[in-house]
Formats: C-alpha cells, sequence, structure tokens
C-alpha cells in the first residue's frame, strides 16, 4: 500500500511536470514542422513569460488587487502578450532574414538570440532568482494518516485543467480554423502553399506567436509552481521541452504532448527511486538515444531526405 | 502602400514597447520574504519610447531607406581591389605570422604579470578556439558541448595529479588522448544524425559531463572542484620558492637569479603559447592533407562526396576527435594555470563563447579565428565597466553576423591553383 502511494505521488509530479513541458514543446514542434529550424530561444520566451507573470501579480499586488481568479487571469494575459510580442519580433528579427541558408546558420543565429535574450533579463532583472507568491495553496490528501499520503495540491490540477484547455482550443485551432488549416498546408508543403495564396510568412509568425503563448502559459504555472524565477531558468526547461518534442516525433503536436507526459513521468520515477541529480542526466540521456534509434520519435512521420 | 506601411511601422513600435517596457521598466525587488516592484529610472523610460519612435519612423520610411542604402557607395575601402596573387599572400601571410609569434615569444618580458596571466588565457581559448574550428568551420558538425572534452582534459589532469602524482608533462598526452577518446566515443553513434539534431545530442552530452562531475563528489569533489594542482616544470626544475618535490631543484637556485613570482607566469604562458602554434601548425597542414579537403568536400555536399567513395563517418570521426584532442590540450593547461577547477568553469556558455569566437573569426579561417579569440578574451577586460555587457554583446554579435556576414570577419580562404588567363 505504501510503496503503491508512492509510486502514485511520483507518477502525479511527474505528469504535473510533463504537461508543463508538452506546453512548451508545442512550440518546438509547430516551427520546426514548418520551417524546419530549431528555435533555441524558445526556452528564453518561456522564461520572459515567467517573469512578467510575475511582474504582473507584483503589480496586482501593490494596487491592492487580492482576488486570486483576477490576478491568474491578468497575469496570464499579460504573460502572453509579452512573450507572443517576444515571439513575433524574434522570428522577425533573427529568423526571417536567414531562412532558407545553410541549416547551420538559423541555428547560430537562435543560439545568439537565445543568450542574448538571458542577458537581456540578468541586466534588466538582476541575476538573483525572484520568488512567486504562493497564490494557490492547500492539497487533497489521500492515505492514512499517520504514514505516507498521496498529495494531491490545488496547483496541481490547476496544471493539469489549465493544460488540458489550452490543448484542446490548440486542437480545435489547428483542424478547424483558416489559420490553423492554412498551418498544415504550410508545414506540408511551404512552396506549394505559397503558389496557392497563402501568406507563409504570416503563417510562420502565427506559429511563432502560438508557441510563445504556450510558453507564457506554462511559464505562469510552472513559475507558481517552483516558486521561484531566475533568468537561467528557460535554459533547461527549454532543453527538457525539447526533449519531449524529439520523444513524440518533431513536428507532431499529438507527439509532443505525449513525449511531455512521457519525460515528467520518467524524470520524477528517477528523483523519486533513484537520485533527483541524476533525473538531467536521465532526461538528456533518454534525448540521446531516441535520436539514435528512432530519430523519428514516437508519433512523427519519417522524413525522406530529398535530394 | 502608405497606409499599409503605417499600420506596420504603428504595429512594430507597439511591440517593441511591449517587448522592453515590462521587463526594463518595471523592476522586480526582493523585500524581505515578499517581492515588490520598482520604476525604473526616467532615462529607463525615455529610452524605451526612443527606441519605439526609432523603430516606427524606420519601418515607415523603410522602402525610402532601403533604396537610398544601396545607392550609397560601398563602405569597404579595399572592395574594390584586385585580389592578391595567392603565392603573394601565403609568402606574405606567413611573415606576417613569423614576425607575430617572434614578438609574442619576446613580448611577456617587458609587461607586467596581469597582461601575462591575461594573454595565457587567451592562448587557451586560442587552442580550443582552433580546434573547435576543425569541427564547426571544417567539418560543418555543429558541436555544442566542445566544453565536455575542455573538462575531460583539464579533470584528468587534475585527477592523476591527485591521486597519483602525475605532472603537467605526463598527464599533458593523456588528457588530450582521454579527450580524444571521448571523442570518438561520443562521435562513433552521433555522427550519423543530420546537422541539428548532431547540436543538441552534443549539447546535452557537455550537460551529461556536467552534471556527472558536479555530483560524483567521491571522485571529482563535486562543486567544490579540486585544488592543489601542480604548476609545469621545466626538465625538474620548479618555479616555486621552495621544492616541493624530492628531486626536482628550483629554477632560481639553478640559474643563479633572485627569486621572482613572475618567472612562474611567464613560463606558463611560454608553454601555452608553443602549445598554441603547434595546435596551429598541425591544423593547417591537416587542412592540406586528403583528410582536410575531405572534411570541406563532406560540409558542402554530402551526396557529392559519399558517391565519390569518402567514408562518411570516418571523415566526420576524424575531425571530430582531432577538435576534442585539442580541447584536451587547452583543458590540460588551463588545469595548471589556475591550479584549481570545479564544474563552473565547464559550463554551456563556455561551449557558446568558442563557438561565437569561431562565428566571428570566420568559419574555418585560422587567422580569422586566432584574432577573434584574442578580442572576445580581451575587449571585456579592457572595458570592465562594460563587462555586464559582454554575454549581451555576443548573442547579438552572432545573430547579426549570422544575417549579414556569415562567412565571419576574415573569411576562409583556400589554398588553390590560379589558372592564368590567356591573352
Amino acid at each position: 500500500m505504501q510503496d503503491l502511494l508512492y509510486f502514485f505521488q511520483q507518477l502525479v509530479n511527474g505528469l504535473t511536470i510533463g504537461s508543463t513541458y508538452a506546453l512548451i514543446a508545442i512550440g518546438y514542434t509547430m516551427v520546426y514542422g514548418i520551417i524546419g529550424m530549431i528555435n533555441f530561444a524558445h526556452g528564453e520566451i518561456y522564461m520572459i513569460g515567467a517573469y512578467t507573470a510575475l511582474i504582473a501579480i507584483t503589480g496586482l499586488a501593490t494596487l491592492g488587487i487580492a482576488w486570486l481568479p483576477v490576478i491568474l487571469v491578468v497575469a496570464l494575459i499579460c504573460a502572453v502578450i509579452v512573450s507572443s510580442s517576444m515571439g513575433w519580433a524574434v522570428e522577425r528579427v533573427a529568423y526571417r532574414p536567414v531562412r532558407g541558408r545553410h541549416r547551420l546558420i538559423p541555428l547560430i543565429s537562435a543560439i545568439g538570440m537565445s543568450i542574448f535574450l538571458q542577458n537581456y533579463v540578468h541586466l534588466a532583472q538582476g541575476s538573483r532568482n525572484i520568488g512567486f507568491p504562493a497564490l494557490i495553496d492547500g492539497s487533497f490528501r489521500f492515505g492514512p494518516a499517520d504514514s505516507f499520503q498521496l498529495s494531491l495540491s490545488y496547483m496541481q490540477i490547476t496544471i493539469f485543467i489549465t493544460t488540458l484547455i489550452c490543448m484542446t482550443l490548440l486542437s480545435l485551432f489547428i483542424s478547424r480554423s483558416r489559420i490553423g488549416r492554412a498551418c498544415r498546408a504550410v508545414s506540408q508543403d511551404l512552396g506549394m502553399a505559397n503558389l496557392l495564396g497563402i501568406d507563409t510568412n504570416r503563417i510562420i509568425s502565427a506559429t511563432f506567436v502560438i508557441g510563445a503563448a504556450l510558453a507564457a502559459v506554462a511559464g505562469l504555472l510552472l513559475g507558481l509552481y517552483y516558486g521561484s524565477v531566475d533568468p537561467l531558468f528557460g535554459f533547461i526547461a527549454g532543453l527538457k521541452a525539447f526533449t519531449a518534442a524529439v520523444l513524440g516525433g518533431i513536428g507532431s503536436i499529438p507527439g509532443a504532448m505525449l513525449g511531455g507526459l512521457i519525460l515528467g513521468v520518467s524524470e520524477s520515477m528517477t528523483s523519486g527511486y533513484l537520485s533527483g541529480e541524476y533525473k538531467d542526466v536521465v532526461s538528456f540521456s533518454l534525448l540521446i538515444l531516441i535520436l539514435l534509434f528512432k530519430p523519428t520519435g514516437l508519433l512523427g512521420k519519417p522524413e525522406v531526405e530529398k535530394i | 502602400m502608405a497606409t499599409h506601411n503605417f499600420k506596420h511601422a504603428l504595429f512594430c513600435a507597439i511591440v517593441t514597447i511591449i517587448i522592453a517596457y515590462p521587463i526594463l521598466g518595471l523592476n522586480l525587488v526582493a523585500q524581505g520574504t515578499t517581492v515588490g516592484l520598482e520604476g525604473a529610472t526616467p532615462g529607463t523610460v525615455i529610452s524605451v519610447i526612443l527606441a519605439a519612435v526609432v523603430v516606427f519612423l524606420f519601418q515607415l520610411f523603410r522602402d525610402n531607406i532601403m533604396a537610398s542604402l544601396g545607392k550609397l557607395p560601398k563602405l569597404n575601402p579595399l572592395s574594390g581591389r584586385e585580389p592578391m596573387p595567392q603565392a603573394k599572400r601565403v609568402k606574405m601571410e606567413s611573415w606576417v605570422l613569423t614576425g607575430i609569434i617572434v614578438l609574442a615569444l619576446f613580448w611577456p618580458f617587458f609587461v607586467s604579470r596581469g597582461s601575462v596571466d591575461l594573454a595565457t588565457l587567451v592562448l587557451i581559448y586560442v587552442m580550443l578556439a582552433l580546434g573547435l574550428n576543425v569541427v564547426v568551420g571544417l567539418a560543418g558538425l555543429l558541436d555544442l558541448g566542445y566544453v565536455a572534452f575542455y573538462a575531460v582534459g583539464a579533470y584528468t589532469f587534475a585527477l592523476l595529479s591527485q591521486y597519483f602524482g602525475f605532472t603537467f608533462w605526463m598527464a599533458l598526452p593523456i588528457g588530450a588522448l582521454l579527450a580524444a577518446l571521448f571523442g570518438l566515443m561520443l562521435g562513433f553513434p552521433v555522427l550519423r544524425l543530420r546537422g541539428d539534431y548532431l547540436a543538441i545530442v552534443t549539447l546535452g552530452f557537455g550537460e551529461i559531463i556536467r552534471i556527472l562531475l558536479n555530483n560524483w563528489t567521491a571522485v571529482t569533489g563535486g562543486p567544490n572542484g579540486i585544488g592543489g594542482i601542480p604548476e609545469p616544470t621545466l626538465f625538474g626544475m620548479e618555479f616555486g620558492r621552495r621544492v616541493k618535490e624530492e628531486g626536482n631543484t628550483s629554477f632560481h637556485e639553478t640559474f643563479g637569479i633572485a627569486y621572482s613570482g613572475e618567472h612562474k607566469v611567464i613560463f606558463l604562458y611560454l608553454i601555452a603559447l608553443v602549445l598554441a602554434v603547434i595546435t596551429a601548425l598541425v591544423i593547417r597542414r591537416l587542412m592540406r592533407m586528403p583528410v582536410g579537403r575531405a572534411w570541406e568536400a563532406l560540409r558542402e555536399d554530402e551526396i557529392a562526396a559519399r558517391s565519390l567513395g569518402m567514408s562518411r563517418t570516418a571523415v566526420k570521426l576524424s575531425a571530430f576527435t582531432i577538435g576534442a584532442f585539442f580541447a584536451g590540450f587547452a583543458g590540460t593547461v588551463f588545469a595548471s594555470k589556475q591550479g584549481f577547477i570545479s564544474p563552473e568553469s565547464f559550463v554551456f556558455l563556455e561551449s557558446a563563447i568558442i563557438l561565437a569566437i569561431v562565428v566571428l573569426g570566420g568559419m574555418g579561417s585560422q587567422v580569422g579565428v586566432i584574432l577573434a579569440a584574442i578580442a572576445v578574451t580581451i575587449l571585456p577586460e579592457l572595458a570592465r565597466e562594460f563587462s555586464d555587457f559582454r554575454m549581451l554583446v555576443f548573442g547579438a554579435a552572432m545573430v547579426l553576423m549570422m544575417i549579414w556576414r556569415p562567412q565571419g570577419l576574415m573569411p576562409m580562404r583556400r589554398i588553390h591553383i590560379e589558372l592564368k588567363q590567356q591573352e
């Protein structure tokens, strides 16, 4: 019984982290699906989302607004607006001019952008980590009162529900809306979509904006969950989310969701049963192994290299 | 057209304010246990607004600005000049290089200890950048975990000296070979991957090495690092005031001169110089050998190169291993120079700096990479008050270089046969 409860606790923790990884991973996977580049600066956009959310929360607290739903909604909207603008601007400034050149050139440009954004926030907000206020407290507890209890915190429930809403909205958007249909067309064949009168530049911008908005949601959620944020916050999370995207099959949106969940669970199992220090080693090893043995990921389509 | 431009310009200006104001203008400050918000100085707010106005005006008159920029005369006065004949250029280059090396040999005896120390660091970066240049510049493999091999070199020396009492000269080849072995081991499976996947895998590998060094406390000392790494000796002569190891003599007593702490610094500098020159020369030769040409052929067109019978794995692996080898070299020198190493010195940012050096100098170009290594290491030291902005400028420079001059400041020029034009 004890062991089972412990196992379920790790599973819940893993799914919580995993669903936020999935939110970030969608940004990687959509961009990769359309223009075939790794948006290295995506983790930084997520970090900026977390910072903006914290700034909004603190600002509302200074104004004396204390009603939780208002705080969360305003923080979410602010984070989404700033991150999306950032995503749009990054694409416009650093990626569009180098699009279509040799593969490594956009990648190096993205690494430069990532370093730039990290230090932009570092210089503006300082390098120390800043605490998020614990807005959503408390938890459900299961199991006997005198020994190990499975705890499901309200924060974790919030994360699940928000992620679920975002994923549903995204799926509807991609499958039903005009822009979503154009996105799918562009990811199948950019040149042909262009010939058929789709403004591909706009669609690519839209992809960056959608990815950045989801990353901002993840930034708010993970900031609240971990309780602090610092300028390097985005780097490792971005790498993990990229791993999730690759795990699920890069270019595939359901794959990113699945990959995020698997990665989150395997990480929390490692820290639960082995050691917390080695959880990053496990996820990076997972990344290396997947790329070596099944580079298309779990749900990805095999890519035929065209000559 | 004008209204379209106006709308676009307005949009861009608003985006500028949105991305700049919250982060720059509202600063989070810790007030005890809670967090408070502080408005920035009016100067920051004004500069944000100014930036938005500049973006607005630029986007509004974008077409006109671009048109008039195109009409401007070329800024580079040399652009119209006939390229120097190759034979003359090679001769001049080798004279200039010899001159620089001779100068570098005698220079440390006339300057302060601090500058010699800095110069040693510059030379370590030159070695690293030259090594990475083989991998990224010549073979076209983006290695984001290069710092891992540097760490292997440094830790090999540190551990060998701590546990087995190895000296610098014994550890130098071992460190480099072990780093090369790591390169071989990592390279063998991953080189089948496509360029951008390879970049991410090497990045993951670099992080794994760092995390292992950080957590394997029993052997590596974890975050506390390893101290007391010995300095190099000259034929058994030590540079300390007193001889530490039995059987050794001390440098100042043997030559009958007064003890000075500078001897050690200069000696380390000279070792680094010799190793850097060796690195440069070896790679220079390799570039002209069949293997060097194979690297570039594979970088330019993999399918064509393979259809000519080149083994993709062997060629890529050789570049990867040689790059790792020189990183191991640099790592050993670094450990000896610092006397203390910890995982802090081997973070991803270090890989990014070395990559920035290669990109700025011009991928593949040795002279460019050496100059970039010198500039990137010395400039932040010269402008200390701007040192916070160093990484910001690096990041921006990487992006701008990729947009305007992806071939680097001094693009590589290959030795080739020039056919005379028939009259």
